[in-house]
């Protein structure tokens, strides 16, 4: 007797209690659905991630004042200063394996075009800014060196503060605005780069020479730097490396004793990515606990509607055994139909999965990312729920004396 | 000529806690190839029993059973359920057709196992039903057939993989007085065609239709008489039954 025949009479039988089978197989179609959704979930918010270290800059490493204790604001001018801008000079020039360092000052300001005003970062860095963060101009050029050395009042937009200002697709280069009324030129408008892993949009921001900052827009602390350095390694696996070093020369230049904590924080961008992680992890494990509790009831179902089917067909088997079934083809048929009932369930719940992912993904706006061998195991472990539970249903029938089955009223 | 059945002092013993019921107490039987034996006796002298073993559904306590020369009496299940689908027929007293399946699906089941092919089981189950007087009912399933239309479907069902025996158990005790007739014309001519016949019945005029007429009482067989088989319906006419 062939497999293809043994799943015919499977599909049959259970085709005549559709809504039964389908009640039976709910139990794996949402654990199924919940493994495809959790594993989308897990993608999309790595792809995401991924995204957004690209955005970020490479290698990149994010230097800041005060200790990790009295934790600074990323990129803000709030926490206690200790970095100086002589610390600066020493990781530019004596640390190797330091591609480049930028500092980075940042405020909020009002800026003014000539018909609208919009309240935004204004941040005092270097050209090597640009390059550190892979943030290429759209229309015009970065400020240069010489604009730092002069003091120039230039200044570099984000697209959405030129949205803002001029109209979604203007080119403000060669225009003035003004920069807590202060008049600046538009040399530059710097490429869309969206938004960061914690949902701050990078494009709202304006750039400035870091002399200019310092002294039209700041004022007094002027020997240390009132905000963070970002510092780019000269590749990714030179990163862990650099970090030491800057950390080690930080605490020479400080006269840090060997027990005192750091006056500074050094965030590597895979402890901002890990952190990140953590929120999906939590509905990753939700979904986990669900699919695996629903993959368990469902088996649990499957065994007993197994047992149900096993009892009201005895006279069926009985019949099948007197015309010459083994007992092997009386348990493969009700082993291949729990199996044929936790399969077509698998293949609901990815369908499931895969439409609750897809809400998921649009929702949280992340791609939709799906791994055929994930919806492959997940069909595998459906039927591994089926062949499982339905192995005891399955061998009880098959061990039925022929004369009483046939004698079942 | 070899007996196509030889039981040599067969006991069925069934043991319920202490009690032993002593089905079958030293029965010896052969029926040669070609015959039509009809069983009877009081209800609980161990027809069925009989039947069982011969059909190979059961094994004896003791004693040996021989079919067509091979003893069959310690065979395992497999063994056992393959000499009834390739030897032996069965037609119950309440048909035993699966529901909701057609005539034909109903009468391909042994040829499933069997293993024969698809095309080639629809067109033996046809033929077993045309043979029966079925032609047009092979899609109809046992719901949308009379008493006697679902028998002789079962009927088909035992022909099918040309067995060597119809083992028949009351196969008219569910029926009238005129499907009876019809199914027992049925089970002369097979068995003027050749194929061995044993049926257990209660009625003398079912019976009249075998050449030979074993009796059991209490487990043994009472009387075994052979005579000139009555044509079917000859016996005196009888009342319609319920
Ligand atoms: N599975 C069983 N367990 C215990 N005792 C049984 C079993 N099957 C049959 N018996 C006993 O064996 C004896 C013979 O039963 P059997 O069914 O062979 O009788 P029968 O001649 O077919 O009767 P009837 O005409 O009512 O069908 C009876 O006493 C019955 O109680
Ligand atoms: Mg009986």
């Amino acid at each position: 007797m062939s497999l293809w025949e043994t799943v015919r009479i499977a599909v049959r039988a259970l085709s005549r209690n559709t809504l039964r089978s389908f009640l039976t197989a709910l139990g794996i179609i949402i654990g199924v659905g919940a493994v495809i959704a959790m594993v989308a979930i897990g993608e999309g918010a790595k792809a995401r991630v991924e995204e957004a270290f690209a955005s970020m800059g490479t290698n990149l490493l994010v230097l800041m004042p005060g200790s990790s204790a009295s934790r600074g604001v990323f990129g803000g001018s709030g926490s206690l200063p200790t970095l100086t801008w002589a610390d600066l000079k020493a990781i530019q020039e004596e640390v190797t394996d330091v591609r480049q360092a930028a500092p980075y000052l940042r405020t909020t300001a009002q800026v003014v075009s000539e018909e609208q005003n919009w309240t935004t970062s204004v941040c005092g860095t270097t050209p090597e800014y640009f390059d550190i963060r892979s943030w290429p101009m759209s229309s015009g050029a970065a400020f240069t060196s010489s604009d730092v050395d002069t003091g120039a009042k230039v200044a570099v937009l984000g697209r959405t503060v030129v949205d803002k200002l001029y109209g979604p697709n203007a080119d403000p280069v060669g225009q003035a605005v003004r920069i807590k009324n202060m008049p600046f030129q538009v040399v530059g408008v710097m490429v869309r780069k969206g938004q960061s892993p914690t949902g701050q949009d990078y494009d709202d921001a304006v750039l400035i020479p870091v002399s200019t900052y310092r002294a039209k827009i700041q004022g007094g602390l002027q020997n240390y730097i009132a905000g963070s350095v970002f510092v780019s390694a000269v590749s990714s696996d030179a990163t862990a490396r650099t970090e030491r070093r800057v950390r080690a020369l930080l605490r020479d230049r400080h006269h840090l004793s060997p027990e005192a904590e750091d006056d500074f924080q050094i965030r590597n961008l895979t402890e901002i990515a890990s952190a990140q992680q953590e929120g999906t992890r939590t509905l990753t494990t939700l979904l986990a606990s669900i699919a695996a509790v629903s993959l368990l009831v469902g088996g649990i179902g499957i065994m007993n509607i197994m047992l149900v089917s096993v009892t009201e067909r005895t006279r069926e088997i009985g019949v099948r055994m007197a015309v010459g079934a083994k007992p092997r083809h009386i348990l493969a048929q009700f082993l291949v139909e729990a199996l044929s009932l936790s399969v077509l369930g698998g293949f609901a719940g990815v369908g499931l999965g895969l439409l609750a992912a897809n809400r998921l993904a649009a929702q949280f706006g992340w791609p939709m990312l799906m791994r055929a061998d994930i919806i492959l195991i997940a069909l595998g472990f459906s039927g591994l729920v089926g062949v499982g539970f339905g192995l005891y249903p399955a061998h009880r029938a098959s061990r039925l004396d022929p004369i009483e089955a046939l004698r079942y009223e | 000529m070899e007996p196509l059945i030889v039981l040599d002092r067969v006991t069925r013993i069934y043991r319920m806690g202490d009690v032993e019921v002593r089905a079958l107490d030293d029965v010896s039987l052969s029926v040669e190839v070609g015959g039509f034996v009809a069983i009877m006796g009081a209800s609980g002298s161990g027809k069925s029993t009989l039947m069982n073993l011969i059909g190979c559904l059961d094994r004896p306590t003791s004693g040996r059973y021989l079919l067509e020369g091979q003893e069959v009496s310690r065979l395992g299940r497999d063994a056992l359920a393959e000499i009834r689908n390739r030897m032996l027929g069965f037609v119950f007293q309440s048909f035993n057709l699966l529901t909701r399946t057609s005539a034909v699906e109903n009468v391909e089941l042994p040829l499933i196992y069997a293993g024969v092919p698809a095309a080639e089981r629809r067109r033996r189950a046809a033929e077993a039903l045309r043979r029966v007087g079925l032609d047009g009912r092979l899609d109809h399933h046992p719901s949308q057939l009379s008493g006697g239309q679902q028998q002789r479907v079962a009927i088909a069902r035992a022909l099918v993989t040309q067995p060597r025996v119809i083992l028949a158990d009351e196969p008219t005790g569910n029926l009238d007085s005129r499907t009876s007739v019809e199914v027992m014309a049925l089970l002369t001519d097979l068995n003027a065609a050749g194929l061995t016949v044993v049926l257990v019945t209660h009625e003398p005029d079912i019976a009249a239709c075998a050449g030979r007429v074993v009796r059991m009482q209490d487990g043994r067989i009472h009387s075994d008489e052979r005579r000139a088989a009555a044509a079917v319906g000859a016996a005196a006419p009888r009342e319609a039954r319920p």
